[in-house]
């Protein structure tokens, strides 16, 4: 479980975060929705503990991130926006090099790896070095890394940026079978239809604020329209260019 | 300790496969120099060699008024090519590079030769081209020569004796050991070795801070729960490792390189064998982690690869400062300059090249200064990469 309390953030004159609070439950998928710019990133980066809030907290599992981050983290797999891989090394050697430095003893790192080969169908270019592999070969190999010492939560900052259609179709597979498994998901996206296709709650978020907080159900019940875009351009007020 | 491992092991592997870190750390950098330097070395001291031994060839200009003189210098085995010219035409022929020398004997010199009064010569030649000034200096020496013999002569024909003209005796006595005279040459090697040394850390410094940063690996690596500290040292141990792959290399191609050129022949010796090149390591050991906290620091700062690249080809001329510094106001080695990183590590090499006697005191001033100055650095860097900043 994931949890924003309150949090905000100044960089010099622009509020990019206020007063933003939220959960992600286990077993859930969360989508935290909003234009370019409108405060995700920030939102994200505070959760798993690269940036510290001017006011608020943020929990995973109820630890501190902030307080004991080591520990909150070990809870945490996280696939930041630029999620690049060390194009020397392969597929393996990607995915080990997080897990060690996750303190992962070598013996639960082959059972992992392998692990994570079989399910996300990275088999055939797991001894391949990264240099030419494809967005949606990279994205595995990230989501891999992310989740190398089996964390109950993950966040991904807008992981199907660039990817092709098939490569955000295995994408969205797997983001559906990590919620099986019962972790929480939380993931950002400025694209609608993704959100809405795959989350069972989502938070809108806009000049740093939260918008809406509710599942997909909820929010368009609630604006009394007719279909999904309407509702959410509703919400956020129509000034904002979510596509 | 364990992230720091994982992190050295990592980056060590990762650029072992990278062919812009292998050429610039284990090729170019330790290669170019002791090359570079060999070649150069061995053409300056072919050349004074060669240059005496050539007979010197001398364009005369009414060699008929002056038959005792010509005489003189065929006997001295100056090579005379005899060519009628005015005053202007043999400027001419030396300004256009037809004659190198030419000596012009005007019409009046039998008449005030006979007369003993100073009869005149002219030598023509160009100061500004080094190569027919030396020449020239030649050709002013056996004419010097031949003035004063015939200045004793006329004093001895007088019944002078030729001595009272030569009121002092100049003996010079060259203390310079051959060793001694081999450092003015060698002087600019520790500037090469130094130079490897730094180079060899050069591209790991950019690749293990911008080119993370640049490749979008930074930002997962920072989510990591593990200390920022041990992630940067053990990139900086990483730096350092093939640093001291690149001065070992570099060593030893000086020591290779310095087996085919020919100091005997000008009667100097280069005291560089593989001891002094392992003494040399030892010096220069502690000026790694200084040159790798250096880099990684600048590196740190900047965002992409070209950025850090135009930052570190600066940073890789700070310690050539010193060393320029040192030998515009020839420095020696003295305790007080040890505190000074490059430089102190060019004195103690310079001193181990002339077969000076080092203080011990001096080798661990010198070393202390340098890891003193790469502690504070690696603090620094350290606090850098625990920044929000650096997300960038």
């Amino acid at each position: 479980m994931i949890q924003a309390m309150s949090l905000s953030k100044r960089f010099g004159s622009i509020e990019a975060a206020r007063d933003v609070s939220f959960v992600a439950r286990d077993g859930e998928i969360t989508g935290l929705l909003g234009a370019n710019g409108a405060g995700k990133s920030t939102c994200l980066r505070m959760l798993y503990g690269v940036l510290a809030p001017d006011k608020g907290r943020a929990c995973i599992d109820g630890i501190d991130i902030r307080g004991e981050t080591s520990q909150a983290r070990a809870h945490l797999g996280v696939l930041p926006h630029a999620a690049g891989l060390y194009n020397n090394l392969t597929a393996r050697e990607n995915i080990r090099y997080f897990g060690s430095l996750h303190g992962m003893t070598a013996q639960r790192l082959t059972a992992r790896t392998a692990e994570l080969s079989r399910a996300l169908a990275m088999d055939e270019f797991i001894e391949r070095r990264a240099k030419g592999f494809s967005q949606g070969q990279r994205i595995k190999v990230a989501l891999a890394r992310a989740l190398v010492h089996d964390p109950g939560n993950i966040v991904l900052d807008e992981p199907t940026n660039g990817l092709d259609v098939m490569a955000i179709r295995n994408l969205r597979e797997m983001l559906l079978a990590l919620k099986g498994q019962g972790r929480c998901v939380l993931f950002s996206s400025h694209v609608m239809q993704e959100v809405a296709a795959l989350c069972d709650r989502v938070v809108i978020i806009g000049r740093g604020r939260v918008l809406a907080d509710a599942t997909v159900q909820a929010i368009r019940e609630r604006s009394g329209a007719a279909t999904l875009e309407e509702a959410f351009l509703q919400v956020l007020g129509d000034t904002e260019g979510v596509a | 300790m364990r992230t720091l491992l994982v992190v050295f092991c990592k980056e060590f592997l990762e650029n072992l496969r990278d062919r812009r870190t292998l050429l610039s750390a284990l090729l170019f950098g330790p290669l170019f120099g002791p090359i570079l330097f060999g070649v150069m070395v061995s053409r300056m001291l072919e050349q004074s060699v060669v240059e005496s031994d050539v007979p010197l060839k001398v364009t005369i200009s009414g060699s008929g008024h002056a038959s005792g003189l010509t005489q003189y210098l065929k006997a001295r085995g100056v090579k005379l090519a005899e060519k009628e010219l005015s005053e202007n035409e043999a400027r001419a022929a030396v300004r256009g590079g037809t004659a190198q020398v030419v000596l012009l004997v005007p019409e009046e010199y039998p008449q005030l030769f006979s007369a003993a009064k100073p009869a005149p010569v002219l030598l023509f030649a160009d100061s500004a081209d080094s190569q027919t000034r030396k020449l020239a200096d030649r050709a002013r020496g056996i004419l010097g020569a031949y003035a004063s013999s015939i200045a004793q002569l006329r004093l001895e024909m007088r019944g002078v004796s030729p001595l009272l003209s030569l009121p002092l005796t100049v003996n010079e006595v060259d203390v310079a050991t051959p060793t001694g005279r081999a450092v003015v040459v060698l002087g600019f090697m520790t500037y090469f070795v130094l130079f490897a040394l730094l180079m060899g850390g050069l591209y790991l410094a950019i690749d293990s801070t911008a080119g993370e940063r640049e490749r979008g690996s930074l930002e997962a690596l920072l989510s990591l729960p593990v200390s920022r500290s041990a992630l940067v040292g053990g990139k900086i141990l990483a730096t350092c490792a093939y640093m001291c792959i690149s001065l070992a290399l570099s060593l030893t191609a000086f020591v290779c390189v310095f087996r085919f050129v020919p100091l005997e022949r000008v009667g100097m010796s280069a005291n560089l064998g593989f001891e002094t090149a392992l003494i040399f390591f030892a010096i220069c050991l502690p000026f790694v982690p200084l040159g790798a906290t250096l880099m990684t620091l600048v590196a740190s700062f900047t965002r992409t690869y070209r950025e850090a690249q135009t930052y570190l080809t600066t940073v890789l001329l700070v310690p050539t400062l010193p060393i320029a510094f040192a030998s515009i106001y020839s420095l020696k080695t003295k305790s007080s300059l040890m505190f000074i990183p490059s430089l102190s590590q060019h004195l103690l090499m310079t001193s181990v090249l002339k077969d000076e006697p080092i203080v011990l005191a001096d080798i661990l001033v010198s070393a202390a200064a340098s890891l003193g100055l790469a502690l504070v650095l690696f603090v620094l860097t350290a606090r850098h990469w625990r920044r929000e900043s650096m997300l960038g």
